[in-house]
């Protein structure tokens, strides 16, 4: 059987004393892709949030368990160097900040924590260059601060291209699809495609099933009001798109 | 929430941070402590002055008694006791200037190598010449045989008063007058050690030159006095870093820089400052009262002003550029960091008087901590000053919910043709860009840091290539624990 990369049980997080997730339990092993739908407010954001270590999210039960590792225990950037990824919703601006710096000083960063040597600005320059290319992201692109002015679809390929260069086990989408046109959420999608691998887990949490007709999951999850309500097969994915998240809660 | 409560963790270690805090033991020779007559006399006497330079000194002197001190600048600081310092101080075994670098004090040179400075020419940074000042004397200057060839010349204020009596008459006190302000006519009177620049004409200087001030001794205040003069269609690039141990007691530091750009001459004058800041409950660090001011006397000159300020724990500075000759160019390019208790009260002085003159201002400031940091600016357009441009531009940077970022342009002008901008943005580091470099496995202090940086940025690219890297390096440093 392959690793178990991701498992949450019994999670429960309060948010400025406001219990959003209500007892959470879910399992991704390596090589798989998983998909969390739900609609507005159902604490899609809160379980990413809750996963990357961000302050403010408390969790108050249950546990979450990283490579068989209490992540609870580590801060966000030991989280990223041991190899989990989350792609933002709305990716932050940071003026003056040129991109492949930044790239730079993130991949040096996890490879220093990891205790790696860190790579020189020619080696980061190759390795990314060869990753953008793929996801049509030009010098001019990474010589721009980082996100600033960029467009909807420039920020989210910024975020997959992050994601290639960094090569996490666990990586987690958080609405990667939204404010994508069609032709942006293909190119995100065959990004995320390409980084499918058997040492790999993702996680990608979306409102619409449109994203997952390009990245089809193994399993689907449904949350709602802070609980996992329904689980099944790619098919899941498509009722859901059908009947609507009325009629799944019925069921349920 | 939390982030208050780290804050408060990691500020017990900030006064730690400041790695240049350490104290030479040296044998020093004072004068007496307390500051008359005789005190500038002696301040003269030992530097082998003529009679006209301490005549100007005496009557500079008798102006300070009757002025006040300037109490307008948005800093607060019990009363100074001027009579309770001490006003010159010079290592003994220097008290006959060293020939050649083999001459100088091993533990002065054991000093600057600590400082980041080697003396030694084989040592130093390729193409910077260094004029090494310590306390109130200069202690060696490098590359004086090629900058000679050049017909540069470069040495301490000291040597040029009894070398090149000329020019220094011609132009000390010509851009800064002896009564000017407060501090700058109490430098007037006591002035220890500084540089002197003098580029001849047509030559563009072939290596930067850069003067590195170190204050040593306690309860001693340093004074120092820089003229730079580039003669007709000359080209200079200038910089100065400064640095002082860690003390309990605040110390004075009232410099006065001078520039004269003749026709078509161009000086660039960058500044590195980081004297000792006082610890993170605001005890100690050095008052720095500095008046810095160009003149672009000639047709077609450029003065440029850039500066880089995180030291002091009160900085009270306005680099200036009188742009008098027609078709000249002043540029003002400020990056001033204020951390725990440190106040800063700084910006700078366009005055338009030529046709065609053109002005650039770019201030970034950063508070955090329970610093003040205040951007304060003149842009004047005189009646004759046709065609007059000016584009300012201030940002501020909070870090924090308990430090202050204050901006105070003025604007003047009594010329209709003239085009003025102002540009002001007030900001914080959000949470939101702190998760997301922490979530890409960036530590929270190197976080702080890039975004500084990257604030900055367009200041920092005006630094001469050499000092770029140290220079955001510090920024990093002088923030380090302003953020939970």
């Amino acid at each position: 059987m392959s690793e178990m990369m991701l498992e949450i049980d019994d999670l429960h997080v309060t948010v400025d004393g406001k219990e959003i997730l209500k007892g959470i339990t879910l399992s991704i092993p390596a090589g798989e892709v998983h998909a969390v739908m739900g609609p507005n407010g159902s604490g899609k954001s809160t379980l990413s949030y809750t996963l990357a270590g961000r302050e403010g999210y408390e969790i108050t039960r249950g546990r979450i368990l990283y490579r068989g590792e209490d992540l609870t225990q580590l801060a966000p950037e030991e989280r990223a160097a041991k190899g989990m990824f989350l792609a933002l919703q709305y990716p932050v601006e940071i003026p003056g900040v040129v991109t492949m710096t930044f790239l730079k000083t993130a991949l040096n960063a996890q490879r220093r924590a990891r205790g790696e040597p860190e790579l020189d600005a020619l080696k980061v320059l190759k390795l990314v260059r060869v990753k953008a290319k793929a996801l049509n992201i030009g010098e001019d692109m990474l010589k721009r601060a980082l996100n600033a002015g960029f467009s909807g679809g420039e920020k989210k390929r910024l975020e997959i291209l992050q994601m290639a260069v960094f090569e996490p086990k666990m990586a987690i989408l958080d609405e990667t699809d939204s404010g994508l046109d069609i032709d942006a959420l293909k190119l995100v999608a065959e990004g995320v495609n390409a980084l499918r691998a058997p040492d790999r887990a993702m996680l990608v949490i979306t409102h619409y099933q449109r994203l997952l007709s390009h990245i089809v999951p193994d399993r689907v999850h449904v949350l709602t009001k802070g609980r996992i309500v329904k689980s099944g097969g790619a098919d899941l994915a498509l009722e859901l798109e059908a009947g609507g998240y009325e009629r799944i809660l019925e069921d349920a | 929430m939390a982030l208050r409560e780290t804050t408060e963790r990691v500020a017990d270690l900030a006064g730690e941070k400041y790695k240049y805090g350490f104290v030479t033991d040296i044998e020093m020779e004072r004068a007496e402590r307390g500051l008359n007559e005789n005190i500038v006399r002696f301040i003269s006497a030992k530097k082998g002055e003529p009679e006209w330079m301490l005549e100007w000194r005496l009557e500079a002197f008798q102006r300070w008694k009757e002025m006040t001190e300037p109490k307008w600048a948005r800093v607060h600081y019990p009363p100074i006791d001027y009579q309770n310092a001490y006003y010159y101080a010079a290592p003994k075994s220097q008290m006959e200037r060293p020939k050649s670098l083999e001459d100088v004090d091993p533990k002065l040179i054991e000093t600057y190598k600590k400082l980041g400075i080697p003396l030694s020419e084989q040592k130093l940074l390729a193409g910077v010449a260094v004029d090494a000042v310590f306390d109130s004397v200069s202690v060696a200057t490098t590359f004086k045989a090629k900058l000679t060839e050049a017909g540069v010349i470069f040495c301490p204020i000291s040597e040029a008063i009894r070398d090149y009596p000329e020019l220094v008459r011609k132009y000390l006190g010509t851009v800064v007058p002896v009564t000017d302000n407060f501090f700058a006519t109490l430098n007037s009177a006591v002035f220890s050690d500084g540089t002197f620049v003098y580029v001849p004409k047509g030559v563009r200087c072939p290596m930067e030159l850069s003067t590195y001030f170190r204050i040593n001794a306690s309860e001693t205040g340093q004074f120092e006095r820089t003229l730079i003069i580039a003669d007709e269609g000359s080209y200079v690039s200038y910089l100065e870093g400064c640095t002082a141990p860690k003390r309990d007691e605040n110390q004075l530091h009232a410099a006065v820089v001078e520039l004269v750009a003749l026709e078509k001459a161009e000086i660039k004058y960058s500044t590195v400052q980081n004297w000792y800041p006082g610890d993170a409950e605001g005890k100690g660090g050095i008052y720095n009262f500095v008046t810095k001011r160009g003149d672009c006397r000639g047709k077609g000159s450029k003065i440029s002003w850039t500066q880089v300020e995180t030291g002091s724990a009160i900085t009270w500075k306005y680099p200036s550029c009188i742009l008098r000759g027609d078709d000249t160019v002043g540029e003002f390019y400020s990056i001033a960091i204020t951390n725990n208790f440190q106040q800063a009260d700084t910006g700078t002085k366009m005055i338009h008087l030529g046709r065609n003159t053109r002005s650039r201002i770019v201030s970034k400031g950063i508070s955090a901590g329970h610093a003040q940091n205040t951007y304060r600016g003149l842009v004047s357009v005189h009646p004759r000053a046709e065609n007059a441009r000016n584009h300012t531009q201030c940002d501020s940077l909070l870090i924090g919910a308990h430090c202050g970022a204050h901006t105070v342009p003025y604007i003047e002008s009594r010329n209709p043709s003239a085009k003025l901008e102002h540009e002001a943005t007030t900001s914080k580091i959000s949470d939101d860009q702190l998760f997301y470099c922490l979530a890409r496995g960036i530590p929270q202090e190197e976080a702080i840091a890039l975004i500084v940086n990257g604030f900055c940025r367009d200041v920092l690219q005006q630094l001469p290539m050499e000092f770029a890297v140290e220079a955001q390096k510090l920024v990093g440093i002088s923030l380090e624990g302003s953020v939970g």
